[in-house]
């Protein structure tokens, strides 16, 4: 692991077709996607979002992750200094594999989402042996 | 009402101020266009959001996947340190990365507090990856109203 610090990301507010009626900010949570042999793992940045706030969709190919974050109070405070926005968060991605629909398990820790999206049987990769007919 | 009282202006009046707030606006402009990095505040982890009310000043920061146990927070005087290590997730031999956006290491901030604080009162707590340090403030700085006698 290189000694290098860790650099801020700036969060980046979801663009979406036409205005929401209600004034709140939906912003892009960071992901790490990665495929293992029978499935795809997914996280996803959420700080302020805890369990319950967590919405996930997956229809057709199109999986919807939202999180609505909870009120952390603060509102009688003055402002100093702000260097972070809050809101919720919503991204989407189409995916290239057929999911098990029954089997996707999420769990939420430290504002971190972590999704196991299941590969169905067919779309592994079955070794075929080929045999020579001696 | 004072947003950011670390950047208050001198109290003197400087016949060039405007004059040098302008050339200011127009480095920013050309450097960041406009971005949001050129609003200032520093770009090192995590992002700190900072507000006070009349007992205490409230740091919060934003640092999902940091486990609480990976989180050293002090105070030395009027300075705050936080410090940590986010954990990256070990990947199995048969894997395949389609995204990584998420980053992992070391990081540790200082920042100077707006007023002096009782450091035996300081709290932290982490809640869904939020971060939230309450500082009280020194018994001296603290707002105390003063009753106007008539003679």
């Amino acid at each position: 692991m290189s000694e290098k610090e860790m650099q801020v990301q700036r969060k980046k507010e979801v663009q979406q077709a036409g205005e929401p009626t209600k004034p709140e900010r939906y912003f892009v949570p960071a992901v790490d996607i990665y495929e293992s042999e029978d499935a795809v793992h997914l996280r996803a940045e959420m700080p302020g979002v805890d369990k319950d706030g967590v919405e996930i969709n997956l229809e057709n190919d199109t999986l919807t992750i939202k999180g609505f974050k909870s009120a952390n109070g603060g509102n009688e405070e003055r402002v100093l200094l702000r260097e972070f926005e809050t809101g919720h968060y919503l991204r989407r991605f189409t995916m290239a594999e057929t999911i098990d629909q029954n089997k996707i398990e999420a769990t939420m820790a430290d504002g971190l989402l972590t999704l196991v999206l299941p590969k169905v049987e067919p779309a592994r990769p079955r070794k075929i042996e080929v045999k020579s007919a001696a | 009402m004072a947003i950011m009282r670390f950047y208050d202006q001198p109290v003197f009046r400087n016949p060039w101020a405007d004059f040098e707030r302008m050339r200011k606006e127009f480095d920013t402009l050309f450097r960041g266009l406009g971005s949001e990095a050129a609003r200032g505040g520093a770009t090192v982890f995590p992002a700190l959001n900072v507000s006070e009310d009349q007992h205490n000043i409230y740091v919060r920061a934003e640092i999902p996947g940091v486990a609480a146990a990976d989180l050293e927070v002090g105070v030395e005087g009027d300075t705050l340190t936080i410090k940590g290590e986010r954990r990256g997730r070990e990947l199995g031999d048969q894997v395949s990365c389609h995204r990584r956006e998420i980053e992992s290491g070391h990081f540790s901030r200082a920042l100077t507090l707006p007023t002096r604080v009782n450091p035996e009162g300081v709290t932290a707590a982490s809640k869904n990856g939020i971060l939230l340090i309450t500082l009280p403030k020194a018994e001296e700085v603290k707002p105390r109203k003063i009753k106007v006698k008539t003679s």
